[in-house]
């Protein structure tokens, strides 16, 4: 694929949507940034940083329990983020959107919540070699917790999970299947649907951990019918600290609250508290309201902008760091799946990935390396390490070519 | 690249590609294993003691550059040292980390050592470098098996 037409995409103006980007207009040790650790955080549009700003400035009071405009105000905008969420991955209703403080937040609700409830000696979960640490450890404590069993389906050596093991994993002890939809290490697509089909048959309860992939693959829950989905904000263009857990109504109108404090309640004296309805059981405490009105700007953000051109734009300059890096001498791609995005890891013969980031960072180029939170991938690989480019829209074939540019430069100083 | 070139001096370059020491011992008194989770790497070191002095040290494992070339100069500056003198070293070499990037390097009794003073530029290069000298500590200390830098 050559450059020519990666950049002549009729209906993505990558260079003009940059422009909404105040964060990549600066220097970075005397070099444009070219920022591609999208994978551990994306860049927040101006519209998000003002939207943030504007609500301080104009509208900050506490939501759902004061009698002032102000408070009308701030509650107004913060459901209002709710609904954009719940359209967004297409959610029955929006009391199915819980709010929480990002998508580690929302696997640990439900294993507490759902798990502690549901889970007992025998049973098992289920998950993958792929997870996110946030996608095994919540696990890890939960089955300790009850006496279930965690269990791993395997991937092979392109990165994708193995069905044959799913299927064979799967059985009448799985009580939950919890799989990550596009992995932040690999890259790799999921077959979420399917998945979640194969575990319903056999009575298992699904979520689907959404971090990485809500910024860059269509979510809709219901074509998917995971009985949970969680992401976050700060991933998709929004500020930190802010997350969904989309739930089916019927299943969280049964789990009990995860935490306790003002706003899940209905009513509390020392004899009995009930609890309020949802999404309300599951929000205690005064939330991060002014990174929820942000989150829903990046909503607003993203239905402004043509998604599918975006993404095709994202997966050309994909397959055009691919070509490029591959190229590099000594240079081994990791996870090389059919179905993949946005991600691009790697290692070098003789170049530690935190040599590679140091020598990047010099030139400018932001990458992540280290395990990515994906211990069990790197062991499945038998490194220790991996350096990562990942992309968001912004990203650009000369993005790119400074990334390759500067790699050749680790080669020349470390090789 | 200049300042790179400060941080990835020659002496670190070359202790990273061919780095002495880098073996186990048959018998060793003591053992202990680093692991830096953020990065993945860890390191085994093996000492052998002669009362209160390192006779023999070595070690194994895999890291970056600045790991490995720590690990490989600490190995060639501690044979012969008593445990307090061992202790001292890494003061200094800490305080040499730690010190102010824009004032000059004091590496009074570092000697070759000296050649981390480019670290102080790249706080997150920091932990690479110490994660043998942690790693020691806990093996002279005797007990701890194993150290985390986090």
């Amino acid at each position: 694929m050559g450059v020519a037409e990666a950049t002549t995409t009729p209906t993505f103006d990558a260079e003009r949507v940059r422009g909404d980007f105040p964060i990549l207009r600066q220097q970075v040790h005397g070099h444009p940034l070219v920022y591609l650790d999208n994978a551990n955080t994306t860049q927040k549009p101006q519209a998000v940083i003002d939207a943030v700003s504007d609500y301080y400035a104009s509208d900050n009071a506490n939501i759902h329990r004061a009698t002032h405009l102000l408070s009308e105000r701030s509650t107004r905008a913060y459901e209002r983020s709710r609904v954009l969420l719940q359209r967004f991955i297409n959610a029955r209703d929006s009391h199915e959107v819980i709010l929480t403080r990002g998508c580690t937040d929302g696997i640990n609700l439900v294993a507490q919540s759902w798990g502690r409830t549901h889970l007992k000696p025998g049973d098992e979960v289920l998950i993958s070699w792929m997870e996110h640490h946030s996608n095994i450890v919540p696990w890890q404590l939960v089955c300790e917790q009850t006496g279930a069993t965690l269990r791993a389906v395997p991937i092979d050596e392109r990165g994708e999970l193995r069905m044959d093991e799913f299927e064979r994993l799967l059985t009448d002890r799985t009580r939950l299947v919890s799989i990550i939809h596009v992995s932040n290490a690999l890259g790799t697509i999921t077959p979420v649907a399917e998945i979640v089909g194969k575990a319903h048959a056999a009575g298992a309860v699904t979520l689907i951990d959404g971090a990485q992939a809500a910024a860059h693959v269509p979510v809709d829950v219901q074509a998917i019918d995971a009985d949970f989905y969680a992401f976050s904000g700060h991933k998709m263009f929004g500020p930190t600290g802010t997350g969904v857990l989309y739930g089916k109504a019927a299943l969280l109108d049964r789990m009990p609250p995860y935490q306790g404090g003002g706003d899940m309640i209905a009513s509390v004296t020392f004899e009995k508290t009930t609890y309020n309805s949802l999404p309300y059981k599951f929000e205690a405490g005064t939330p991060n309201i002014a990174g929820v009105v942000g989150f829903g700007a990046a909503v607003d953000y993203l239905n402004g902008m043509d998604r599918e051109a975006a993404r095709a734009h994202e997966d050309r300059v994909l397959a055009y760091a691919t070509e490029l890096v591959a190229k590099v001498p000594g240079l081994r791609i990791i996870g090389q799946a059919r179905a993949k995005t946005s991600v691009l890891s790697f290692v070098m013969d003789g170049i530690h990935p935190h040599d590679i980031g140091t020598v990047l960072d010099n030139e400018g180029v932001a990458i992540r390396t280290g395990q990515h939170c994906a211990q069990p991938v790197m062991d499945r690989y038998g490194i220790g390490s991996t350096a990562r480019a990942s992309l968001a829209f912004y990203n650009t074939t000369a993005d790119v070519e400074a990334l390759v540019r500067a790699l050749h430069k680790a080669r020349e100083l470390l090789g | 690249m200049s300042d790179l070139r400060e941080l990835y001096q020659e002496v670190i370059l070359d202790h990273n590609r061919r780095p002495r020491n880098f073996r186990r011992l048959d018998c060793p008194d003591r053992t202990c294993e680093g692991f830096n989770p953020l990065c993945g790497d860890r390191l085994t070191l093996f000492l052998e003691m002669d009362g209160d002095r390192i006779r023999e040290v070595t070690f194994e494992g895999t890291g970056c550059a600045i790991s490995r070339a720590s690990a490989s100069l600490m190995t060639d500056a501690l044979k012969g040292k008593t445990v307090d003198e061992v202790n001292a070293l890494f003061d200094r070499f800490h305080q040499l980390l730690t010190s102010d990037p824009g004032a000059a390097p004091d590496t009074t009794g570092l000697g070759k050592l000296a050649v981390f003073a480019g670290v102080r530029e790249h706080p997150s290069r920091i932990k690479c470098a110490t994660l043998s000298w942690h790693t020691l500590r806990a093996a002279v200390a005797g007990g701890q098996t194993r150290v985390s830098t986090e």
